[in-house]
């Protein structure tokens, strides 16, 4: 085969002309595009976040529900209840001292059920030993980020019933 | 360009870039540091987080627009493809 023959370019290389390394290559401008955008996402979720917080401080009341009888929890008893939605599951216990206490039942760390625990006078979540305090809601040990939200609750005669939700009670 | 101006040009470009990096990496923990704060319960420092991150952006996009600028000003310094039998004309 002569060398003309062999340095010949194939014919279909002229009618498809793209360079498969070349068409793989990322300019520097092309990478601080790539880098702008994602910042510009992130400050896009930023201004999520923000538009969340104005709305959420322009929520309305939290609605009052009876969710027990008080004379129903005795000291170490427990009852769970939603609130201030059906899908927001929460409890209810009576703490050894006789004071009635509530919180959201999900862990702050990865929405585990939380529980009481009388003998510890503790909420505890199984998943990851994360514990709060029965009193504040604050974490006590454990991987959760935050305090447990707590459910506002009042007395009436007997009934109790939730009036609000404090998030991040501070001890 | 002599290489004098074109070692000045990559390194310049260079330094904008890490900086362009350093900027993101400062915004994601801006974005970790609001949510946490908005989780629980802290909804003032929202406002202010987003104007932060957004001078961030402007700051890169500003940045963008230099390596832009110099990148081609200087054309390429070295030939985008090494690979292949043939020569893209």
């Amino acid at each position: 085969m002569s060398d003309d023959v062999k340095n010949q370019r194939p014919v279909w290389r002229e009618e498809f002309s793209v360079d498969a390394p070349e068409d793989a290559y990322v300019l520097r401008r092309q990478f601080t595009k790539f880098l702008v955008l994602t910042s510009a996402g992130m400050a896009c979720g930023n201004g999520w976040i923000w538009l969340r917080s104005l709305t959420a401080d322009a929520r309305p009341a939290y609605p009052e529900v009876a969710i027990a009888r008080a004379s129903e929890i005795a000291a170490g008893a427990v009852r769970t209840f939603s609130y201030p939605r059906a899908q927001d599951p929460c409890i209810l216990f009576r703490r050894s001292t006789g004071v009635l206490a509530a919180f959201s039942q999900k862990c702050t760390h990865l929405s585990c059920a939380v529980y009481y625990s009388a003998e510890r006078d503790r909420l505890e979540c199984p998943c990851h030993d994360g514990f709060f305090a029965p009193d504040s809601g604050r974490v006590l040990q454990g991987p959760p980020p935050r305090p447990l939200p707590r459910i506002r609750i009042e007395q009436r005669g007997d009934d109790i019933f939730a009036v609000g939700v404090e998030e991040g009670a501070e001890p | 360009m002599n290489p004098l101006e074109r070692r000045r040009r990559r390194s310049a470009i260079g330094a904008a870039m890490a900086f362009v990096i350093v900027l993101l990496i400062v915004q994601m923990w801006l974005l970790t540091a609001t949510l946490e704060s908005y989780l629980a319960g802290h909804h003032s420092v929202a406002g202010i987080a987003f104007a932060v991150s957004l001078s961030l952006t402007l700051i890169c996009g500003a940045l963008y627009v230099m390596v832009m600028r110099l990148d081609r000003r200087g054309g390429t310094d070295s030939p985008r493809s090494s690979g292949g039998p043939w020569q893209i004309e």
